[in-house]
């Protein structure tokens, strides 16, 4: 179950990655053709998997309640970050993350950009680079932390693998940006799931046990689920979490 | 210099992001845990207890600087 919990983690999280470089790189290739996307992706692919090379093994050589702590932290800081965030637009405080609306904004900064065609087209070839690297890394980061810190380097890059298939097809099927995908809602399960894991290493880090040990884990991420889920109403219903007082 | 500041900037906003209050009470909570676990068989509480509270006040500190949505509007008293 554990395991099935760490694809699953893995796969969640590289999605919600995935959709946004692949909003970027349609958005390129689409007003400045695909050779240069194509020559973008592939640079940044490689960017990749030489820090995934270069990270993986270095990790996995450490200590693991020092990598649990120092993982776990990191990823519980970056997980309270995407709760907190798909909190507050599940609560109507912060706007939703519209990729169609990203999507038309590439499009428009792209053709105000001019389509000027020389050899190689650095302009769309940088864009779908930076977009393809920087979702990337983070889709490397999620995934060397989440298997290295288990032990299981290979699942985690099965579940990426697995989302990297599944968004591709989506992208290859809708051939047009993934609005219909509802990404705050898969960002919420992914923070919750990153939170909850987050959670989890980091007391097992810090030399505490969990009653039930690993199953545990079930009950942290309902846990949180729950209390994401409270924060939601609460928000909704406006009922204020702080005293009254100056905003900061 | 503009460079290396870019650099480190990509890497608190990719690490810390919106709220540093949130990172700086994850470090407290695992050293609260550290403190605690040799002498105290619940430690476990500690850190899904600190994340309650730090959602709580990040969030609710996002809430208070958010436009009133009763602003301007009779409250009926």
């Amino acid at each position: 179950m554990h395991l099935v919990l760490l694809v699953l983690a893995t796969f969640a999280a590289s999605a919600v990655e995935m959709v946004e470089a692949l909003t970027i790189v349609l958005a390129v290739g689409v007003t400045r053709g695909w050779r240069d996307v194509a020559a973008g992706v592939g640079a940044a692919l490689l960017c990749l998997a030489f820090v995934v090379a270069a990270l993986g093994p270095a990790l996995t050589h450490l200590p693991i309640d020092a990598l649990r702590l120092v993982i776990g932290s990191l990823l519980l800081i970056f997980g309270l970050q995407w709760l907190r965030k798909a909190i507050l637009r599940a609560g109507g405080l912060k706007a939703l993350h519209d990729e169609d609306a990203i999507y038309q904004a590439e499009l428009a900064e792209l053709r105000a950009a001019g389509n000027d065609r020389g050899p190689l087209d650095w302009y769309g070839f940088t864009v779908a680079f930076k977009g393809v690297f920087l979702e990337g890394l983070e889709v490397a980061f999620i995934v060397v932390t989440f298997g290295a810190a288990q032990g299981h380097l290979g699942l985690a890059a099965l579940g990426a693998a697995a989302a990297l298939v599944v968004v591709l097809a989506v992208g290859l099927v809708v051939h047009r940006p993934l609005s219909r995908v509802p990404e705050n809602t898969l960002k919420f399960g992914v923070g919750v799931m990153l939170t909850s894991f987050g959670i989890f290493w980091t007391t097992e880090g810090a030399g505490a046990a969990w009653p039930g040990n690993d199953a545990f884990i079930l009950v942290v991420l309902a846990f949180i689920l729950s209390v994401a889920g409270l924060f939601v109403v609460a928000l909704r219903r406006n009922v204020r979490l702080l005293p009254v007082g100056p905003a900061t | 210099m503009g460079a290396v500041r870019k650099f480190f900037s990509f890497w608190y906003d990719f690490v810390v992001g919106d709220d540093w209050m949130l990172a700086v009470g994850v470090v407290v909570a695992v050293l609260v845990t550290w403190a605690l676990a040799a002498t105290f068989s619940a430690a476990w509480l500690v850190m899904p207890l600190a994340v309650v509270v730090l959602l709580a006040i990040s969030i609710g500190r996002a809430q208070r600087a958010a436009p009133d949505p009763f602003d301007g509007a009779d409250h009926g008293s």
